[in-house]
């Protein structure tokens, strides 16, 4: 009988964990965040920003999810999107359904990485959710950083994450937080227009800052040039890589890319190491 | 206060631009103010002017049938406002409605083409600025063509 242990020493058990559905937010019209606690056994591993986890809808199957925020306690808040079968059935769960957790998998955000430097963020659509940690993490210990600058795009303004959350940052004003959207009705009064129009706005010391970005890979290699033409390079520049993640610990070779397997080597990883093998078509 | 050539020649926009040049167009712009929600240009009427906007934010809108008005892009500090008085038949292809106050250099479209084709010097100069504006917005369009945020992509 396989014994709920949660970790070994090898890193996170393949055996998924039963957790609680303890809330549920609907943050658009596709789109959910959950809140889950551990029902009975040992927790999980602390989850580190930038790191996911195998969500398992019973008898659905398992996705990839990555931490949009807790970790650090034994509550995990993963925001899911429903997109095929097994993010529908995890969009629909309610308060108290159970479903089955194993991680964490992955390499974090170089937030170590990042103190004393002037922090770009810049996510698109719901690559909003694997950064949310991080902002969280700059605006808690705000005086850890330097000049903090987000930018965000997204489709239509309904399809913005986190809209409270966001204007509360913004709000700060020790936070620079630009959003754009693809398009938008005349009642919208903020930027519409690509996310890297928001480039010239970033106010930070090239030789001193460090970019994180999470969104679809057209948007960060075209992200990542306009920040490189600002002389941010490439190896001050992380990306968050997403492929086919299956196993999580680099046994299966879904996720391959190339000499990477993006579930154990990624899915956070330094630009000068991913833009030669986005580059590659195919992989 | 500052003259309108020491506001062309201090407009990034216009940084590309022979020091000559910049004195021959602002010979063609006046200062404009817009309050929130006027109409800076509208969709079909005469190409006769464009701007470059010192403060303030622009929607590029078109009217979708049962949907009302559609903003296409928004353009900011710095950006050019217009280019459709370069090129025939100089018709505005979109209205661009102030979004809050907005202040801008307007420059008299006719004025400047009468300039080009006097000085194609002026007019090549010209022309490479705006097409730098045109590459960007185009490769920009072609991005978001690609809904990327959307299911398929994201």
């Amino acid at each position: 009988m396989a014994s709920a242990v949660a970790a070994t020493a090898d890193g996170p058990s393949l055996l998924p964990v039963p957790f609680r559905v303890a809330g549920t937010r609907q943050d658009t019209h596709d789109t959910w965040t959950l809140t889950l606690e551990p029902r009975a056994g040992p927790p999980l591993p602390v989850f580190a920003p930038g790191q996911f986890a195998m969500l398992y809808a019973y008898g659905a199957g398992e996705v990839p999810i990555s931490l949009s925020g807790g970790g650090s306690d034994r509550t995990l808040v993963h925001t899911v999107r429903a997109v095929g079968t097994i993010t529908a059935r995890l969009c629909a769960l309610a308060e108290g359904d159970t479903l089955g957790v194993r991680g964490p998998y992955g390499t974090p955000w170089p937030l170590a990485a990042a103190a004393g430097r002037d922090v770009i963020v810049v996510a698109g659509g719901i690559g909003l959710a694997p950064v949310r940690p991080v902002i969280r993490e700059l605006v808690e210990h705000r005086d850890r950083y330097g000049r903090v600058t987000v930018l965000y795009g997204g489709r239509a303004p309904e399809e913005l994450l986190y809209g409270d959350e966001v204007a509360a940052w913004a709000a700060r004003g020790d936070v620079v937080i630009e959003t754009i959207v693809d398009a938008a009705d005349a009642g919208w009064r903020g930027r519409v227009g690509l996310v890297t129009k928001l480039v010239p706005l970033v106010d930070a010391d090239p030789a001193n800052a460090i970019a994180m970005m999470c969104g679809p890979e057209p948007m960060m290699r075209f992200t990542a040039a306009a920040l490189g033409d600002r002389g941010i390079g490439p190896e001050s520049v992380w990306v968050s890589l997403e492929r086919s993640m299956k196993c999580g610990v680099g046994h299966c070779g879904h996720c391959q890319l190339g000499p990477l397997f993006v579930c154990k080597d990624g899915p956070v990883v330094r630009h000068d190491v991913a833009a030669p093998l986005m580059a590659v078509r195919g992989l | 206060m500052q003259t309108i050539p020491e506001l062309v020649a201090d407009a990034p926009a216009f940084a590309s631009l022979a020091p000559e040049h910049r004195d021959q167009i602002a010979g063609c712009a006046r200062n404009r103010v817009f309050q929130d929600g006027a109409m800076i240009l509208r969709e079909g009427e005469p190409a006769d002017t464009f701007h470059v906007i010192r403060t303030g934010a622009v929607a590029l809108e078109t009217h979708v049938p049962r949907r009302g008005a559609v903003i296409v892009e928004t353009l900011h500090d710095g950006d050019l406002l217009g280019w459709s008085w370069l090129v025939s038949p100089y018709r505005v292809a979109f209205d661009g409605r102030a979004v809050g106050t907005v202040h801008t250099i307007e420059f008299d479209g006719a004025c400047l083409r009468g300039k080009c084709d006097a000085d194609p010097g002026l007019g090549y100069d010209l022309l490479k600025l705006v097409a730098a504006v045109m590459l960007e917005r185009l490769q920009g369009t072609r991005m978001r063509l690609l809904d990327l945020y959307g299911k398929g992509l994201g």
